[in-house]
């Protein structure tokens, strides 16, 4: 069982690397790129046969109070 | 007075916050982040560095060390704190101190020599610095730009908790001479009640002649006037 956290600045915080990224790809010809926000992935293995709500209620806890800083980053918690 | 001097996995500028202190005639100790307790101190500094490699984000780590609960603990009797650089990005992490340091607006380490406009006189940290005078200390870091949302902001100025701002020579605070981004070229906060401060340039590298400025060295002289003049606070 596995818990993702996709972790990404939020829209009013400058993303320095994003713009640069953005504009590196339009120098190499990618078109239609109209924003790039680079963020972090964390993969969080869970124990077999743990309680999906409960691991959800854990992580989110865990994803605001730690693994994001809810002052410049939203998160996103996926469970599969 | 004694100053005790949090030492993190990888702090790095831990060594210099204890030489000025001494160099200034006082008591300074590392205490470990493993430890609970801060021993006798009087005031508690937040060295720079990279504590545990800016893992995850930079002091986002730090914050949960043993050590931080006494710090809070501290910063909620009323003791002086000052975070400098790394010890700043801890300080906002714990949420002693409002805001976040983000990545320089042109992605690069930015070591140099900078000016410091000092914006608020009535703290700990700055009621020893003559007015008018931009301050020239050194800054070091990758991750500096000061962000607060626009609420944040608007009360950072409202209570006047705004203790630094880069500014040129002249003490105009320019766009050029913002290094990092920083909103309203902000270098360094205080808390709401003026006893816990931060900021990214380093006094500490800025207070001897041979290093090349002594200007910062006030910002220790106001901490330190501070302290023989207020009643003394229990370190937990």
């Amino acid at each position: 069982m596995k818990a993702k956290i996709i972790i990404t600045p939020k829209k009013a915080v400058l993303d320095p690397q994003g713009k640069t990224v953005q504009t590196a790809l339009e120098h190499m010809g990618y078109q239609g790129v109209t924003g790039v926000h680079v963020g972090k992935y964390l993969e969080i293995d869970l124990a077999p046969g743990t309680d999906r709500e409960a691991a959800r209620r854990t992580l989110n806890d865990a994803a605001h109070k730690f693994l994001s800083n809810p002052v410049i980053e939203d998160f996103r918690l996926e469970i599969e | 007075m004694n100053f005790a001097v949090l030492q993190f996995p990888a702090s790095n500028r831990d060594q210099d916050a204890v030489h000025i202190m001494r160099f200034l005639g006082h008591s300074a100790n590392y205490v470990w982040h493993k430890h609970t307790s801060l021993g006798n101190a009087d005031a508690v500094i937040v060295p720079g560095g990279f504590s545990y490699g800016d893992y995850l984000r930079c002091g986002a780590i730090a914050r949960f060390s043993p050590v931080m609960q006494a710090v809070k603990q501290f910063a909620d009797n009323g003791g002086l704190i000052l975070g400098i650089c790394n010890g700043f990005q801890v300080l906002t992490e714990a949420g002693l101190l409002p805001g976040a340091l983000i990545r320089n607006r042109d992605l690069q380490f930015h070591c140099e020599h900078i000016f410091l406009k000092t914006a608020t006189f009535d703290t700990p940290f700055t009621s020893r610095i003559p007015a008018g005078k931009p301050l020239r200390v050194p800054i070091a870091h990758g991750e500096g730009c000061y962000f607060a949302d626009e609420e944040t902001l608007a009360r950072l100025q409202a209570n006047r908790q705004i203790l630094w701002q880069y500014c040129d020579a002249a003490g105009e605070l320019t766009e050029a001479a913002n290094p990092n981004g920083s909103l309203l070229n902000i270098a360094g906060v205080c808390n709401e009640r003026r006893n816990v401060a931060g900021l990214m340039p380093h006094p500490e590298n800025a207070s001897e002649a041979i290093l090349g400025s002594t200007d910062g060295r006030v910002i220790f002289e106001s901490l330190i006037h501070s302290l023989q003049t207020r009643p003394a606070v229990s370190a937990a």
